[in-house]
């Protein structure tokens, strides 16, 4: 199946570029993407900790399962900016 | 990127939704709260982000903003929705704006109308923490030596991680 990823802020400048259109297996995860991912690119490791998926434009965890023109979206921790 | 300001049309363009705006142009706080207020308030709340000049001592030139901009005006609408529901304000209007600002400039502004002022300021604390927190927008700060993304917030424990391990 075919999805979509889009990827943001300091992400972009990590994956080269601000989307991808990726072959998964059918039933793949968000877990099964992300460990794509850090295959291609392993400076992505380190910051897989701090960074949120969504699937259709909703928060998702590794577990939630994708389908064929699903839109994945890597988001780093949004722009804060200190409360005090 | 970086052209949003300089094309006119780009510029222009902006998603809404009831309570939520994302725009490209300046931020009109004054006609924002003008369009709130009602007989029934005994309080309005404002509260703007507003570029600063440095960060811990590098001066500041300029901040790029960029949004996942679907997901964030459904993110600013459904903010506003819990506030609205859990607390005891009358209404809220939530605004962000995007590409390049220069120092002073407003980037995010929060007006909450209601009865009293104790819930009014409440709302508008939660509601600018809880953006900055859950609504993906990603600023660029640009120093007189290079640019950096800025460090974001952590994401609230509710919100998944790509990977388990801290």
């Amino acid at each position: 199946m075919r999805v979509r990823v889009l990827f943001f802020g300091m992400l972009k400048d990590l994956m080269g570029g601000s989307s991808d259109s990726l072959d998964l297996p059918e039933e793949a995860s968000v877990g099964d993407l992300l460990e794509l991912y850090e295959r291609k690119v392993p400076a992505l490791r380190k910051s897989l900790a701090s960074i949120a998926v969504a699937v259709n434009q909703q928060y998702a965890g590794a577990g939630t399962k994708l389908k064929s023109d699903d839109e994945i979206a890597l988001l780093p921790p949004v722009s804060g900016g200190r409360g005090e | 990127m970086n052209d949003d300001a300089a094309d006119p049309v780009e510029r222009g363009r902006q998603t809404t939704s009831a309570r939520a705006w994302i725009i490209r142009s300046p931020i009109d706080t004054s006609s924002v709260l003008e369009g709130i207020k009602r007989g029934e308030d005994g309080a309005a709340v404002v509260f703007e982000g507003v570029v600063r000049n440095e960060t811990r001592g590098r001066k500041t030139l300029y901040l790029d903003y960029e949004a996942y901009e679907e997901m964030a005006l459904r993110q600013m609408e459904s903010l506003a929705a819990q506030a609205l529901t859990q607390l005891q304000i009358r209404e809220v209007a939530l605004v962000h704006r995007l590409g390049r600002l220069q120092i002073g400039e407003t980037s995010v502004l929060i007006v909450v109308a209601a009865a009293h002022r104790a819930p009014a300021f409440d709302a508008c604390r939660w509601l600018i923490d809880m953006l900055k927190r859950t609504v993906p927008i990603w600023k660029k700060e640009y120093f007189e030596d290079g640019a950096v993304w800025a460090d974001g917030e952590p994401f609230p424990a509710e919100i998944p991680r790509g990977s388990l391990s801290t």
